[in-house]
């Protein structure tokens, strides 16, 4: 990040970072969305995921990479913003002109972050014990059977306060989101006649995919 | 009518301000706010206290003097208007009006309600011109044709005053408005392109080293600018430098 250090430059850095980790969280909806409809499929697509060479070797890693870098580049861009006036106003008025979301996506961000510790710890960690502290490639269980749904459902399935968790870190990337998407095509000069266009798509992605998450956490908390 | 003002008062760049109370009288709803502030500053010096320091010049919305954070905006609470366009209709009485300086580093205090703002004059030396020959061979305008489109755009950013009101209205004091406006009006127009990509990287490049905030699109420049420039420009800033940086 060192090398990153005009203004612009970082702030394009953290638009492009932004946009990868949009990308992946409509791939990571999509195979979440496939537990509603189909335990099969989502077993399927989690076990080609959990043990493809490209997917965990080279994915995983700059995913990981992409995730750090966004949160660290962020916190570097606001303690400088924040540094760009030592002496605060006594009065400001920041809802006359501009929204509260736009304002605050360090505090949005953070909770995202907060919560990705959280969803690390319940999934993630879990499955680099099993794969590769254990051994365990095969993605079983002990009746011979695929693991993942059974797992990722008895994480939600009588669990009001991971659940309640979940969805409030969603409402928060929603937020995040709202801002943060069409942001960034601002930050890479695209402010043009499609731009209205581009707001609305971005505004409906930051609801829907969010909202989506929080259906599937919802779905299976109910219905098992 | 009757108002309440909480005023910052500083003696000097370095010295530590604070807010002072003042009441003020037979304030007509036609005065300017800069008309108000020469009554409160008459009635200081009539007690015997030092008035008010504060920047003007034109009193008509172009010289982009008149610097001020009123209750906690930037020329106060109307649009597309400098302070000295402000009228006091729009205070009720019995008002308190918090009156502050810009606030950034970038723009230190020079003393009460003024500031230093020599940063913009800064960025727009660093690249904010053509190098034109002026030896009396210089080539007509007009002789150019330029597609009404860029002309008007590149008119349009060229309207920016220089206030430092999008700096002031900004949460992280960034002048990405300011150097977008002054960049754009040049990159609009062929005059401008030949020294385009020096122009912009030095120009961001000083604005850097001035120590203001970064852009988070918020948005609030643009609401707050008296000239109404638009955040269009940060976009063709943003172009702008990305191109340059590939080409080196």
């Amino acid at each position: 990040m060192g090398g990153i250090k005009t203004s612009i430059a970082r702030k394009v850095a953290m638009a492009l970072s932004g946009l990868f980790l949009v990308l992946f969280l409509l791939q990571h909806f999509t195979i979440n969305f496939t537990s509603v409809v189909s335990p099969d499929t989502f077993n399927e697509i989690s076990h080609f995921m959990g043990t493809n060479f490209l997917v965990q070797a080279i994915l995983q890693p700059i995913l990981i990479f992409g995730v750090i870098f966004h949160f660290v580049m962020g916190f570097i861009l606001e303690a400088k913003n924040r540094s760009a006036r030592s002496v605060k106003y006594g009065v400001f008025k920041g809802n006359a002109n501009s929204s509260w979301l736009s304002r605050n996506m360090l505090i949005s961000g953070a909770v995202v972050l907060a919560f990705l510790g959280l969803h690390f710890y319940d999934f993630w960690v879990h499955e680099m014990q099993v794969k590769y502290l254990e051994g365990d490639l095969s993605g079983l269980n002990q009746a011979g059977e695929f693991r993942y749904y059974e797992e990722t459902v008895a994480k939600f399935a009588g669990q009001p306060i991971r659940v309640g968790l979940y969805v409030l870190a969603f409402v928060f990337l929603m937020m995040h989101l709202l801002h943060g998407f069409a942001s960034s095509f601002q930050t890479m000069g695209v402010n043009n006649k499609y731009s209205p266009a581009i707001k609305k798509f971005t505004k409906a992605f930051a609801i829907v995919i969010p909202l989506g998450f929080v259906f599937i956490a919802i779905f299976h908390f109910i219905n098992n | 009518m009757k108002l309440n003002l909480k005023v910052w008062r500083q003696e000097n760049k370095d010295a530590k301000g604070k807010f002072e109370n003042y009441t003020i009288d037979e304030i007509h709803g036609d005065m300017s706010f800069l008309e108000m502030m020469d009554v409160l500053n008459n009635e200081l010096v009539e007690k015997g206290i030092e008035p008010v320091e504060f920047d003007h010049d034109c009193r008509e919305g172009i010289c982009g003097m008149c610097s001020m954070q009123i209750n906690g905006e930037p020329h106060g609470p109307d649009r597309r208007i400098t302070t000295c366009q402000l009228h006091m209709r729009k205070f009720k009485n019995g008002d308190t009006i918090t009156i502050e300086p810009f606030r950034a580093n970038a723009f230190p205090v020079v003393k009460d309600l003024t500031v230093d703002r020599s940063a913009f004059d800064r960025i727009q030396q660093a690249g904010g011109y053509i190098s034109v020959n002026t030896s009396g061979n210089t080539q007509d305008a007009n002789s150019l044709p330029i597609e009404k489109e860029s002309a008007d755009m590149a008119f349009n950013a060229a309207t920016c005053i220089g206030c430092g009101a999008c700096v002031a209205a900004c949460k992280n004091a960034s002048a990405m408005l300011f150097t977008s406006a002054k960049v754009s009006q040049y990159a609009l127009l062929p005059q401008g392109k030949v020294e385009a990509t020096e122009r912009v990287l030095n120009m961001v490049d000083q604005m850097d080293k001035e120590g203001f905030g970064n852009c988070t699109n918020t948005g609030a420049c643009e609401i707050e600018c008296p000239k109404g420039i638009s955040l269009e420009n940060i976009a063709r800033l943003n172009r702008e430098y990305l191109a340059a940086s590939l080409k080196g």
